[in-house]
């Protein structure tokens, strides 16, 4: 590859604004005319006639030891061609490489109820499930906890070894002075709050297709990833194969949200039943699959303080938090990082406590889901902010603004904040909700309640720090004239592959019709990082900006020689260029028949890192909430509260959200929306529950995400900062507004009621036993009131 | 597994397939008609996902019997772009950005049409009802209503 690489030693330099050829404009999506016609091809419709059909058995048990896997009736059965258990695996796997305790099918023992333990493949689906109930399980249980508090109690059975108290991770962090911050504070407040475990609920359902070629010992496999690589990686790891021999594609994919991110289960044994099989093998999931699969936000108890001055500033934080994390490390310290890290950190605050635990229980593992770490932390913070506005007799909105940030500024945490919309956000929001006129003022039962969050546009530090650049972008150029990006971000839905095209149209000043994007097949796309952590518009953006700017280059140095001038004197216009102010012009078919002699095929590369001063702090942990930008948003929500069915419903929503630069404004606009609305379903309705680990709610009906009936309008302004570091200023629009939704809720149901709720989702039977209670506490006040007069009138 | 001749129109178009007596019209669709437009996002009748138009009328193929659909109307997403034009709705759901992952989009379309055949000019809460059966994780539906919209408009 004649590589004309642009290194990422440049990162630091802010680059222009765009003229707005490209960037910047309302653009469907470049795969938007597939999705509407039904032509997408995702896994499960990728055509395979000749594919075996894969099924997985399931634990029935929660917690116990393997004592012995009977398979010999199901290989003996008629059409089955391949019976795989954990012994068919090389090494366990994790995405986090410290923290690989985890087997595609479990070996030795069990850690929750639906843990996968064998897999067949058969001729068709009756057969492979008749192969199923032919293996004999002989599993001895073992005591099974199905809460943090049970599995951290002092005579607990450890899940996994070196993990005393179940305790996975253990955080403890402190930041300034926190005695002299709570001493220096008019107002102390502290509270306990409670979420409910939440799952992604992508509608796509898990699916993976392997092609294992027993004469080359080569495998492809399609799957719906949003992290290819990682998928990769771990194939190789837990098949014992060299990585080289194996191919990942991602096809179109269903959404993700957090659920894809890690390399799952399903993944490497539809893998390993095709090397069995010596041939294809299809698995399809079901819906129940999808939740015993799970990687969501776990359940979650956070206990709060906060000091804060008459003014409102904060001047002290503590806070306490236990996360049911599941029964496998999966992402489960980055997680109770993520909750300290992005606690606080949107706002000044002077002096910081957090003592995290990340706790092994016997129910599926818990894992990334959007809004990483930080949404129920952030739904305390905000919730307590609120109370304690009111009790200090200030405007929530006062009290955001007496802790505002003026960037550039380092936290108390060493995030590095270089642009900060929140101020516009907040202005915006205030004025678009009638904050003013009516916060307060509404009748009973209706109410306003506003919130603020950020979050990161991609980790600063990526999982696997091997000194490669964050994203690479390759660009091919050839004698067609049309420009091919080449990339391995997963395009999940967010509209990945439409930005890169915009952005080196933009560059280019080049129509989209010219380019093309191949995402995400691991013999043609240079690896990337994948899609998490909202990074990919910032980071891969940058790269594919810097891969257009070395092709321009390229291209205006060829004219320049064509035309026998300097490279200075061309006048660049995409589809033309020329000598400035004269009438010598090229054709882009000329610029670039002229880029090909002596070299042909063009195959420019753009890189891009996160520079250092981004990678946050020096302490344990530091890593995890670092980020080359923060995005932030504010938002108002109103609600309408049936006082007796305790129903709740949202009525409007209004929410800004500054993402730098709106590369695609239509996107954006969508994205924030439907995080919005993704908080909205953890506030309103959305939990798993277990009955001693049994899922009680594994299917779309009873896990109650949002119908377009209950979903209101939410009313998007797209505040610019304009960042130093992002691709054109811009930043992340996928996450951030989500956290602020589920205490925006719970403070606009304070406005309507007087009636604070501590625990999500706010159901109508949460809703009503808050009432309840709230009326017996205010009967016994009235008692123990009466009493006392009595008492001291006698 | 017993197997019947199955006589059904499937867009337009008259076929006759030997068909299990259990198969899902989901299945029959997408494996032996070969029309994959048509996703199941869920273990049966929870999300919306496999809508298709029977008669005319929202049915969802994965909780519908193949050979209950003998001598009938069928159709799914890939009818509505006739001579390589997208219908209104595919149009909108395009250009409004209606579609995200795009994994509902199917399902949600043929609601949404059946819905414009019935009622061509829907108020907003006639738009929400109609597409109450079909989950879409993506969006918030703020742009599938406005979409709708817009296709109802442009009609």
């Amino acid at each position: 590859m004649d590589s004309l690489a642009d290194q990422a030693g440049d990162a630091g330099a802010a680059r222009g604004a765009p003229h707005g050829h490209a960037a910047g404009q309302r653009t469907p999506l470049i795969d938007g005319i597939e999705k509407v016609t039904g032509r997408a091809r995702y896994t499960a419709d990728l055509p395979f006639p000749d594919a075996l059909v894969g099924r997985i058995l399931r634990s029935p048990v929660a917690h116990g030891t393997i004592r012995g896997i009977d398979t010999r009736a199901a290989r003996a059965m008629p059409g089955v061609r391949a019976v795989v258990t954990g012994e068919d695996f090389a090494a366990p796997y994790g995405v986090i490489p410290i923290a690989q305790n985890e087997w595609p099918l479990a070996r030795g023992r069990v850690r929750y109820r639906g843990e996968p333990v064998a897999a067949v493949a058969a001729v068709d689906a009756e057969t492979a499930e008749a192969a199923l109930a032919a293996i004999a399980l002989d599993i001895e249980p073992l005591p099974a906890y199905f809460s943090a508090a049970a599995a951290r109690a002092a005579d607990a059975v450890l899940l996994h070894e070196k993990k005393a108290g179940n305790i996975e991770r253990e955080v403890d962090q402190n930041f300034g002075d926190v005695d002299g911050g709570f001493a220096a504070a008019d107002l102390v407040c502290e509270q306990t709050y409670h979420y409910a475990e939440v799952a992604h609920g992508q509608i796509e359902l898990n699916a993976a297709v392997a092609s294992y070629e027993p004469e080359r010992d080569r495998l492809t496999t399609h799957s719906v990833t949003q992290v290819p690589y990682y998928l990769h990686l771990t194939l190789a790891q837990t098949l014992g194969m060299d990585a080289s021999r194996i191919r990942v594609i991602k096809p179109f994919v269903g959404g993700g949200f957090g659920h894809r991110v890690e390399p799952l289960n399903f993944e490497m044994v539809t893998a390993a039943l095709a090397r069995a099989a010596g041939g294809t093998v299809k698995v399809e999931c079901s819906r129940e699959d999808s939740f015993l699969t799970h990687r969501g936000r776990p359940e979650t108890d956070i206990r709060l303080k906060i000091g804060m001055t008459k003014a409102g500033a904060i001047t002290a934080v503590d806070c306490e938090i236990v996360q049911r994390g599941g029964a496998y490390g999966g992402y489960g310290l980055v997680t109770i990082l993520y909750a300290g890290a992005l606690l606080h950190a949107l706002y000044t605050a002077p002096a910081v406590k957090y003592r995290g635990y990340r706790v092994y229980t016997n129910t599926p593992p818990c894992g990334a889901m959007r809004g990483h770490g930080a949404v129920d932390a952030r739904h305390a913070f905000e919730s307590l902010l609120d109370r304690m506005a009111g009790e200090l007799g200030l405007d929530p909105f006062a009290v955001r603004r007496a802790n505002l940030i003026a960037p550039p500024y380092r936290t108390i945490n060493d995030l590095q904040v270089n642009s900060y919309g929140l101020p516009a956000c907040l202005d915006w929001v205030e004025q678009a909700s009638g904050w003013k006129e009516r916060h307060g003022k509404l009748p009973r039962g209706r109410g306003l309640g506003m919130a603020c969050s950020h979050y990161v546009s991609g980790s600063a530090k990526p999982v696997h720090w091997s000194g490669e650049p964050h994203a690479v972008i390759n660009l091919k150029l050839d004698y067609d004239g049309g420009i091919t990006v080449l990339t391995g971000a997963s395009d999940i839905g967010q509209g990945s592959s439409t930005l890169l095209a915009q952005v080196v149209a933009e560059v280019l000043s080049l129509s989209l019709a010219r380019i093309r994007v191949i995402a995400t097949d691991s013999a043609l796309t240079p690896k990337d990082n994948g899609s998490y952590s909202s990074r990919v518009s910032f980071m891969v953006g940058n790269a594919a900006l810097r891969a257009a700017e070395a092709l321009k280059r390229t291209l205006v140095e060829a004219a320049a020689r064509k035309l026998e001038v300097s490279p200075a004197d061309i006048e660049w216009n995409g589809e033309q260029c020329g000598v400035a102010g004269t009438d010598r012009t090229l054709t882009f078919q000329e610029a670039v028949e002229a880029a090909l002699v002596d070299t042909g095929t063009l195959s420019i590369k753009g890189t891009w890192s996160t520079p250092p001063e981004t990678q946050g702090g020096k302490f344990r942990g530091a890593a995890v909430g670092s980020t080359a930008g923060f995005s932030y948003a504010a938002q108002v929500v109103e609600v309408a509260v049936d006082e007796d069915t305790g129903q709740v419903s949202v009525e409007r929503v209004w929410v800004a959200h500054d993402c730098g630069f709106a590369i695609n404004p239509l996107a954006v606009e969508g994205q924030v929306q439907g995080g919005v609305w993704m908080g909205m379903g953890q506030a309103l309705s959305e939990e798993t529950s277990y009955h001693e680990g049994l899922p009680l709610r594994p299917n779309m009906l009873d896990y109650r995400i949002p119908t377009i009936v209950e979903s209101p309008p939410i009313d998007v302004k797209l505040v610019e900062s304009i960042d130093p570091l992002g691709p054109f200023g811009a930043k992340e629009a996928s996450e951030g507004a989500l956290h602020g939704f589920p205490p925006a809720l719970t403070n606009a149901i304070a406005d309507a009621l007087g009636l604070r709720l501590t625990e999500l989702p706010a159901s109508p039977d949460r809703v009503l036993e808050a009432l309840h209670a709230k009326a017996r506490e205010a009967r016994l006040g009235a008692r123990m009131e009466k009493a006392k007069a009595k008492a001291e009138g006698v | 597994m017993a197997k019947r001749l199955l006589s059904i129109t499937v867009n337009g178009r008259l076929r006759e397939d030997a068909v299990a007596e259990h198969a899902l019209l989901v299945d029959y669709l997408r494996e032996t008609a070969g029309l994959t437009g048509t996703k199941q996002g869920c273990d049966g009748g929870e999300c919306g996902a496999c809508t298709v138009l029977v008669d005319g009328e929202p049915r969802l193929a994965c909780i519908t019997l193949a050979v209950g659909c003998e001598g009938r109307r069928v159709e799914t997403i890939e009818s509505l772009t006739v001579d390589g034009r997208m219908g209104r709705l595919q149009q909108a759901f395009h250009e409004k950005l209606g579609t995200q992952c795009g994994f509902c989009t199917p399902g949600m379309i043929m609601a949404a049409e059946a819905l414009l055949r019935r009622a061509p000019r829907p108020t907003e809460q006639e738009i929400r009802d109609a597409l109450a059966g079909n989950l879409c994780r993506c969006t918030g539906y703020v742009k599938i209503v406005e979409s709708v919209q817009a296709a109802a408009e442009g009609a």
